[in-house]
């Protein structure tokens, strides 16, 4: 079976992002950008299921600029055995994204698909579903737990109230939480080899998808501020303030 | 034209959410529909019809629809959407699992996570874990979106007066998703979304035992208990508790944060709360920044305290 693991380069979870002053978006010159932790985590689950035994090849997949490149790498250096960069300075929204995803998947005939469950810039949390649908196969979002049988796959996933363990037929799609695994490092002799591995590079329109972006950011700003309060000295002023002053507790 | 409302439910009760997903719908202009899919769920139907504004109630029942899978419901909402400007969901793992599906079945783009609306096309969303509100406009015919429940006060549930008309379900395909079981975290406290206080772990809580401090505190306080990621990773809750980005989003009257250091990540999920309390033993801990009361102390000594100071 082959796995297609998507991979997307986000500004780093650890910068905290400025808008900028002309409100047309966030400030990303000059700021560190890393693969998506979700997409780092999809990455080590599709080489674990390889490990295992349960995957032939896996293939990373990133859309974007040529930047875009670095993070598919990082990807090879982990353990996909090839690359894909979809090369375009166009803005991607979810479902051009899914629509590129399935072009590629058609070609490639995937097994099961394993994406983030949500980028950590835009925080959409849906490309996965969306190209579930695009296919018509099952999915299985927020996953915490995987085990591929031969034609089909058990996920345990995360939902509001608990977990949901699902059986999907494959091919599938399955997005990743946070708890899934936890991702290893690229070591140095990989990051070497993953120089030599085969990176394909494809324009938008030879996958005939229409990118064009269906909904126009106006303006970003920054959200509404909150200040530091004040600082209590004992257990006894803190409930006194909460009783007294914020009125919250009786 | 008439506004979609996706129910969350199981079966039984309409979930909260779904009545802060009626409030924003209600700003939208149209008569108001609900969707109730489910199994045995003709109770929740009724519920959905007596939330205030709530024009009539669609329900499909079928087997087939017991536990939503997105593969199902994907299919039914696409095909009755072509009727509706908008097509709304709670912005819970419930709604983001089905209604990015509906998005690419009707080829449209969905917006996530709606905090505002500013015209029937036009709406404000975080991004970058809330570092940033975007005001975005929709260019698609049907509008599909998650509607973050703290940016909405909920409709009243009573004092509608919709119908409910039953649609016919002829059958019911699970497009390849089979359902095995679930392990729902019981609780007697109240929903971390629906509380009116919560108090949330954090690493400093060492232990998932250590948790019953901030439980006898709940208790007297009517509160929810949530957590922060490094408490959940370390085995001390359930997933469940997850309070942040990528965990749940709540805003509270008072949040109160142990052994929480402040993370991005946790803000994003909790720094709408009206009244933020901060207990952590090293005063530069980030959290004191965004609190409204901070006390610094060692939490092993301090919560005991608080639960004998509640009691007085
Ligand atoms: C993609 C991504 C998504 C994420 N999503 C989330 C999310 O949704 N929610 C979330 O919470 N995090 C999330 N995180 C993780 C986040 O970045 C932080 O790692 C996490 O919030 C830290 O949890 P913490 O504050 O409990 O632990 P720490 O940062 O380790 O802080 C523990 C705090 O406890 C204090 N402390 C220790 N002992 C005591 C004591 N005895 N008395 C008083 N204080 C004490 C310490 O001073 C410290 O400030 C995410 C990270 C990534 C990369
Ligand atoms: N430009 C992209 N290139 C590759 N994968 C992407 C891209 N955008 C989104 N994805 C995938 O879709 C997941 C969810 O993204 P989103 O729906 O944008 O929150 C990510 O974690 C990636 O796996």
């Amino acid at each position: 079976m082959k796995i297609l693991v998507a991979v997307k380069r986000v500004v780093d979870y650890n910068v905290k992002v400025r808008v900028k002053a002309d409100n047309s978006g966030v400030e990303t010159a000059n700021v560190k950008m890393a693969m998506n932790p979700f997409c780092e985590i999809a990455v080590e689950e599709a080489v674990r299921l390889k490990e295992a035994g349960k995957a032939r090849e896996i293939i990373a997949v990133s859309m974007g600029p040529a930047s875009c490149a670095e993070t598919l790498r990082t990807a090879l250096a982990l353990g996909a055995d090839r690359a894909i960069h979809v090369e375009t300075d166009a803005e991607l929204q979810p479902l051009a994204v899914a629509k590129l995803l399935r072009s590629i998947a058609a070609a490639e005939q995937p097994g099961l698909v394993i994406l983030g469950k949500q980028a950590i810039d835009g925080d959409n949390g849906q490309v996965g579903q969306m190209f579930a649908a695009l296919m018509g196969w099952p999915q299985g979002t927020n996953a915490y737990k995987l085990e591929v049988g031969g034609e089909e796959l058990t996920v345990i996933r995360e939902i509001d109230g608990g977990l949901e363990t699902l059986r999907l037929r494959l091919p599938a799609v399955i997005t990743t939480d946070l708890r899934l695994n936890e991702p290893r490092f690229a070591s140095l002799p990989n990051i070497m080899k993953a120089k030599k591995k085969e990176l394909a590079v494809k324009k938008p329109d030879e996958l005939g998808v229409d990118i064009a972006p269906r909904v126009a950011t106006l303006k970003v700003e920054a959200p509404a501020g909150r200040s530091a309060g004040i600082k209590v000295g004992s257990v006894a002023e803190l409930v006194d303030k909460l009783k007294n002053e914020a009125k919250v507790i009786q | 034209m008439a506004i979609l409302v996706i129910a969350e439910h199981n079966n039984a009760r309409l979930a909260p959410a779904t009545l802060n997903t009626l409030a924003a719908a209600a700003k939208l202009g149209g008569d108001l529909h609900v969707l109730v899919a489910g199994s045995g769920c003709r109770a929740v139907a009724d519920a959905a019809a007596q939330a205030s504004g709530v024009a009539k109630v669609l329900l499909a029942e079928a087997a087939g629809f017991e536990h939503q899978g997105a593969e199902a419901l994907g299919s039914l909402v696409a095909g009755i959407a072509k009727d509706y400007s908008h097509v709304l969901a709670p912005a819970s793992v419930f709604g983001k699992n089905l209604l990015p599906r509906v998005g690419a079945l009707l080829d449209v783009q969905p917006i996530s996570d709606i905090i505002a609306v500013e015209a029937a096309d036009t709406f404000k969303r975080p991004i970058y874990a809330g570092n940033a509100i975007a005001t975005v406009q929709s260019k698609d015919a049907i509008k599909v979106i998650t509607v973050r429940a703290t940016g909405f006060d909920a409709v009243a549930a009573t004092g509608g007066a919709g119908v409910v008309e039953a649609l016919p379900v002829v059958s019911v395909d699970l497009g390849g998703s089979s359902f095995v079981g679930a392990e729902l975290v019981k609780s007697e406290r109240p929903e971390l979304t629906a509380a009116r206080v919560i108090i949330s772990g954090g690493r400093g809580m060492q232990s998932g035992d250590n948790f019953h401090l901030l439980e006898a505190i709940a208790d007297k306080l009517g509160a929810a208990v949530g957590a922060s990621r490094a408490a959940v990773d370390a085995g001390f809750v359930p997933n469940d508790y997850q309070v942040g980005q990528t965990g749940k989003i709540v805003a509270p009257e008072l949040y109160i944060a142990v052994g929480i250091s402040g993370a991005i990540q946790h803000l994003a999920g909790m720094k709408d709360s009206k009244v933020i309390v901060a207990i952590n033993k090293d005063e530069e801990a980030p959290i004191f920044q965004i609190a409204d009361y901070g006390l610094v102390a060692d939490l092993f000594k301090v919560l005991p305290e608080l639960a004998a100071e509640l009691d007085k």
